[in-house]
């Protein structure tokens, strides 16, 4: 459980975000203490009858982790494959759009447009495409 | 709503619009159906593109919790002339 509530932290640290090596570890913490239990249950039967609460739980955390697994290792490498998309090397396609102002902006005027404290023009431009949609 | 979120976060790069997803299918970059109520939105990519337009450096991610980070970024530009 605490190793799905830390995801929101961890994802700040780039050595942490990348591989949720944390995170994994915690789960499988987890499961170990939750296998350690299970032997035990079953070890002494007559101590751990009527006791409900161990294998919902166990069975909910076990869940938790598959769902984990499932959504980092499968769900977010859901991408297309973008073959057209401009490579090294090529022209980048020229485009107008508007910016927070409502002003159209366009590419060749963000390369060419002198910033104004140096009166030079940018060496180059960052363009970056964000996922997602408000 | 753009404004006020750049605003809010105190960004002062440039922040563009692009309602239609024109730009984002010139670039190839359309995620159909991938939005939170199944919008068509972009994948995740970055271009670092020189003062002659040419693209000198190209980041699609093949996950997208993992993005390029700023050193990255910061580094690929000071190759730049």
């Amino acid at each position: 459980m605490v190793g799905f509530a830390s995801l929101p932290v961890l994802a700040r640290f780039p050595a942490t975000r990348d591989v949720p090596w944390v995170n994994l570890l915690l789960f499988g913490t987890g499961l170990a203490l939750l296998f350690v239990g299970l032997r035990r249950a079953f070890v002494q039967p007559k101590q751990y009858r009527g006791k409900i609460a161990g294998p919902i739980l166990g069975a909910l955390s076990t869940v938790i982790v598959a769902l984990f697994c499932f959504l980092v290792f499968y769900q977010t490498r859901q991408l297309p494959v973008s073959t057209g998309a401009p490579k090294v090397g090529e022209k980048a396609p020229e485009f107008v759009l508007s910016d927070t102002r409502n002003q159209p902006v366009s590419l060749s005027s963000l390369l060419s447009t002198p910033f104004t404290n140096t009166q030079m023009p940018p060496k180059g431009v960052v363009l970056v495409f964000y996922r997602g949609y408000w | 709503m753009s404004r006020d979120l750049c605003r809010k976060a105190g960004y002062t790069f440039t922040f563009l619009s692009d309602p239609k997803a024109e730009v984002i299918r010139r670039y190839d970059l359309l995620h159909p159906g991938a939005g939170v109520k199944g919008q068509d939105i972009a994948r995740p990519a970055e271009f670092l593109v020189d003062s002659s337009g040419v693209i000198r450096w190209a980041n699609l991610t093949e996950d997208y919790r993992v993005r390029a980070r700023p050193d990255q970024l910061i580094e690929q530009a000071g190759e730049l002339k």
